[in-house]
């Protein structure tokens, strides 16, 4: 076993550690977090608890992930 | 959307997640407004809309397809069909909570990359049994070399599979060890145990909430661990 899969298994058992949103905000704020990330901006300061909730829920983070690809690919340069 | 349930978890301010409405940008008025009217041009805003979604779904599907082997593309796009159809539904009937915060086309492709999430990960589990005992504890072992590390891992390991045993309720203690510990998609346990995926979510919390505060007071602690070379798991 890989120290990073040690690490990762802790993750999924105890999460973040950190005050988080649930899922329904989550999908509530979704699309600013991404627009604010793909900007460049600091979307953890404006949406807080939202990373901290994408470190503990996959199915959560794999959506942030295929909406960053698909809003970034769209976007020019 | 019965996919999601709980609103917030803990500990963040409410107006963290609510803020002020913004006037849409012209791009999302040119969306809303033919949707909010009737007849024809509502007609020709509905199929474009739908036409949005599916490019999302079959994104998806297309991201997701090898958790699916075995179905045959024609499966697949079907799957991304149905998920556009039940985003569509979804989407026009929330559009009074677009708040104008970000394009409308990206609070519309969220709806559809849900729908398709959701419906990707149960068909990966259909006719799978659902395992809510411990099946992968021989998989998380210490790793260091060095032994005084390897103790103090192990020491960690052994309290937090005791805490699991003793700490949790049996439904906190079933629903972490079938989501953290085995693996199973947030949305398939929910449906197995008819509830939502934020109340799972909740559930999966406080028992984490509750392990933390067990190895706490035991005088252990995994943050050393996780902050070690940067956080593992994140997004």
């Amino acid at each position: 076993m890989e120290r990073r899969d040690l690490k990762d298994a802790l993750v999924r058992l105890l999460g973040a550690g950190e005050p988080e949103v649930g899922c329904d905000a989550c999908f509530a704020e979704l699309d600013r977090y991404v627009e604010l990330d793909l900007a460049g901006a600091d979307a953890d300061a404006a949406v807080p608890g939202l990373r901290a909730h994408l470190v503990g829920c996959p199915a959560c983070r794999e959506e942030y992930e295929s909406l960053r690809d698909l809003v970034g690919g769209e976007q020019p340069g | 959307m019965s996919a999601v349930g709980v609103a917030r978890v803990a500990g963040v301010r409410p107006e963290a997640t609510a803020p002020p409405a913004h006037e849409p940008s012209g791009d999302s008025r040119e969306w809303l407004e033919p949707l909010r009217r009737e007849g024809a041009a509502r007609e020709e805003a509905v199929s474009r809309l739908h036409a949005l979604l599916l490019r999302a779904a079959r994104f998806e599907v297309s991201r997701r397809r090898r958790l699916l082997p075995h179905v045959r593309g024609n499966d697949l796009d079907d799957l991304a069909h149905q998920a556009a159809d039940d985003a569509l539904v979804s989407v026009l009937a929330r559009l009074d909570d677009f708040r104008g915060e970000s394009r409308f086309t990206t609070w519309a492709y969220k709806f559809a990359l849900l729908e398709a999430a959701v419906k990707l990960r149960r068909r990966s589990w259909q006719g799978r049994e659902v395992p809510l005992e411990p099946e992968s504890w021989a998989l998380v072992g210490s790793t260091s070399p060095a032994p005084e590390r390897q103790a103090e891992e192990s020491e960690l390991l052994r309290a937090l599979r005791d805490a699991i045993e003793t700490a949790l309720t049996p439904h906190q203690r079933s629903v972490l060890v079938a989501l953290a510990l085995n693996g199973v998609p947030i949305d398939v346990l929910a449906e197995r145990l008819s509830t939502t995926r934020g109340a799972l979510y909740k559930t999966l919390h406080d028992a984490r909430q509750k392990l933390r505060r067990e190895l706490a007071a035991s005088g252990l602690g995994p943050d050393a661990l996780l902050q070690e070379g940067g956080p593992g798991g994140t997004a």
